[in-house]
């Protein structure tokens, strides 16, 4: 998903007062830290990349090949995100957020990479897009909430950007799968046919098409307005707020 | 459901303006005019609250000998329940929840185990529109596939006579919603596996015959041991009651496992699917044996806790489901 679910905030406890039993101590909220700051510096690289690939080439077409391994890195890296979660430092759901990286990595892998004639496609750049602006916010966010010291305009940001940014990612997602159909059903990308030892079969074109339209009509409906619900509840005392919380 | 069995029989005799209005001592059943001590019956003040909103839903100022089907301190009434011998002084206050559309269980049950023995032989009769046109209403040429449909069809049909005339349910009924999720796991997961086994491009197990074989030994004698365990389950609880003891084992065999395990029928279960997975050699057969295998040790484990809550003198030798392992 382009900009995951807001509902599981990350914000690590740091009053030592008020520990909980399964709160995380010093040293995993350092290493937090570190791990928040270096994603959001490996997505401004990035987005940087991207901006100069552009300006370079001076069009959008096939932008992706300038950021293709830090794209897939530190999409990659986001895996360690469900550790975090099993762990305990962060009190996340491991199920929700392990479903939400495995999409993007499913993506970023399993689509993007594995069918070379989409990395041309515009709507990869759509959702490359939509990605590196959301988790910028989002790392920042999680980074400034370790620190106690969160802004409002991120948090303004991280809540209200998603209103355009999601739909555009879902977008570039669904039009990229669709995009790869015709490559997989030809060469059988990823499949399996009868007759075999272990009498099972897997049709990839089929699985994608399923995946499409869980994800149009079930998928991002539920989380887009799970979300708005999520603004109106954080952003909704806008006038009780100051700028520094 | 509504599950206010609580009638108003007093709040209604209080709008008739009938008997309530007097206060002081209750007038007990049985008048005894000669003595002084006059028998004191116990009555009741109950308000009952909604469990989510706390909203007063009705006050029963003067209540006797009542069955709550509530929850009380947030631990839920059981129906039996008798409102005297609860830990409440003269006043009480019940949270009650609405469990919304209930279903019984033998409903649950009945639809869906009878799912999977119909889709099962639709595959394999290979009724149209499954595999291709030329292949409608032929038989499989590998006998291994006539038998996984004799056991498959045997196992269903057990479980239906089971849930008819042996088991004994705890509960009589389980939220809607339960029946639609249950059969779509379960006739789901029988189409996805007699889809494969009954294909005209099945491929019949590595090792042949042996392997069959073996496969339908323990297969059978799981089936046989599930059983048992289900029978001693039963022979437990005497008819239409809901008491609770821990298994032994009896005299017979199967059933001494009970020494070793807390819920054998699952184990017994997880046995005959392995067995299943082994006659056919079929990989959706071993998720499906999985996906059981994952359910009824979270049921076991479940179980085997309240089995230790509940019985201070429980042995302490006996495993949720897998012997000293699980």
């Amino acid at each position: 998903m382009s900009a995951p679910a807001m509902g599981t905030s990350k914000t690590a406890h740091t009053d030592s007062s008020n520990k909980k039993k399964k709160g995380p101590g010093t040293l995993a909220i350092a290493y937090l830290v570190i791990y928040n700051v270096v994603m959001t510096a490996g997505w401004l690289v990035i987005a940087v990349g991207l901006v100069r690939a552009y300006l370079a080439r001076g069009s959008y077409h096939g932008l992706y090949y300038s950021i293709e391994k830090p794209l897939k890195f530190f999409q990659t890296g986001a895996l360690l995100e469900i550790l975090h979660c099993a762990v305990g430092i962060v009190p996340s759901s491991v199920v929700l957020t392990g479903f939400q990286v495995m999409s993007r990595v499913f993506l970023t892998w399993a689509v993007t990479h594995s069918v070379r004639e989409v990395q041309s496609e515009d709507s990869v750049l759509l959702f490359v897009v939509a990605w590196t602006v959301t988790e910028i916010i989002r790392y920042s966010f999680y980074t400034f909430s370790l620190l106690n010291h969160l802004p409002y305009l991120i948090k303004w940001a991280r809540y209200t950007f998603f209103v355009v940014l999601y739909p555009m990612g879902v977008a570039g997602e669904l039009l990229t799968i669709y995009a790869a159909l015709p490559y997989v059903q030809k060469t059988g990308l990823y499949s399996i046919t009868l007759p075999n030892n272990y009498n099972f079969s897997f049709d990839y074109h089929t699985f994608l098409i399923l995946i499409m339209h869980h994800v149009f009509s079930k998928l991002f409906p539920q989380l887009y307005f799970h979300m708005i619900r999520q603004r109106k509840k954080v952003l909704g005392h806008v006038e009780e707020y100051s700028k520094v919380e | 459901m509504d599950t206010l069995a609580l009638e108003a029989t007093q709040p209604k005799k209080a709008q008739n303006g009938a008997v309530v209005a007097a206060p002081g001592p209750p007038t007990p059943a049985k008048r005894k005019p000669t003595k002084k001590t006059k028998k004191a019956v116990v009555f009741f003040e109950v308000e009952i609250l909604d469990a989510k909103t706390k909203d007063k839903l009705c006050f029963l100022d003067k209540v006797g000998k009542v069955l709550p089907s509530f929850s009380l301190h947030g631990k839920s009434l059981k129906d039996e329940d008798v409102l005297q011998h609860l830990p409440v002084g003269t006043t009480a206050t019940f949270y009650f929840r609405d469990l919304g559309a209930q279903i019984s269980w033998v409903t649950v049950f009945l639809t869906e185990y009878a799912g999977p023995l119909l889709i099962y032989l639709m595959f394999y009769f290979r009724v149209p529109f499954i595999y291709a046109p030329k292949y409608d209403f032929t038989t499989s040429k590998h006998w291994v596939v006539h038998l996984a449909c004799m056991c498959h069809s045997f196992h269903y049909v057990k479980r239906l006579l089971e849930t008819l005339f042996v088991h004994r349910f705890s509960h009589g009924t389980m939220p809607l919603r339960n029946i639609f999720k249950n059969c779509t796991y379960y006739w789901g997961f029988a189409a996805w596996m007699a889809y494969y086994i009954n294909h005209p491009l099945y491929t019949p197990p590595i090792y042949g015959e042996q392997q069959i074989r073996l496969a339908l030994t323990v297969f059978l004698f799981c089936q046989i041991g599930n059983f048992s365990i289900h029978i001693a389950l039963r022979n437990l609880r005497p008819p239409g009651s809901k008491t609770r003891k821990i298994p032994y084992p009896t005299k017979n065999p199967f059933t001494w496992i009970f020494l070793l395990v807390s819920c054998p029928n699952y184990t017994y279960e997880l046995g005959s699917w392995l067995g299943f997975t082994l006659m056919t050699q079929c990989l959706p057969v071993a998720f499906f044996t999985l996906v059981g295998f994952i359910q009824m040790t979270v049921w076991a484990k479940g179980k085997h806790r309240s089995y230790l809550k509940e019985f201070r003198d429980y042995p302490t030798l006996r495993s949720p489901i897998l012997p000293f392992i699980l």
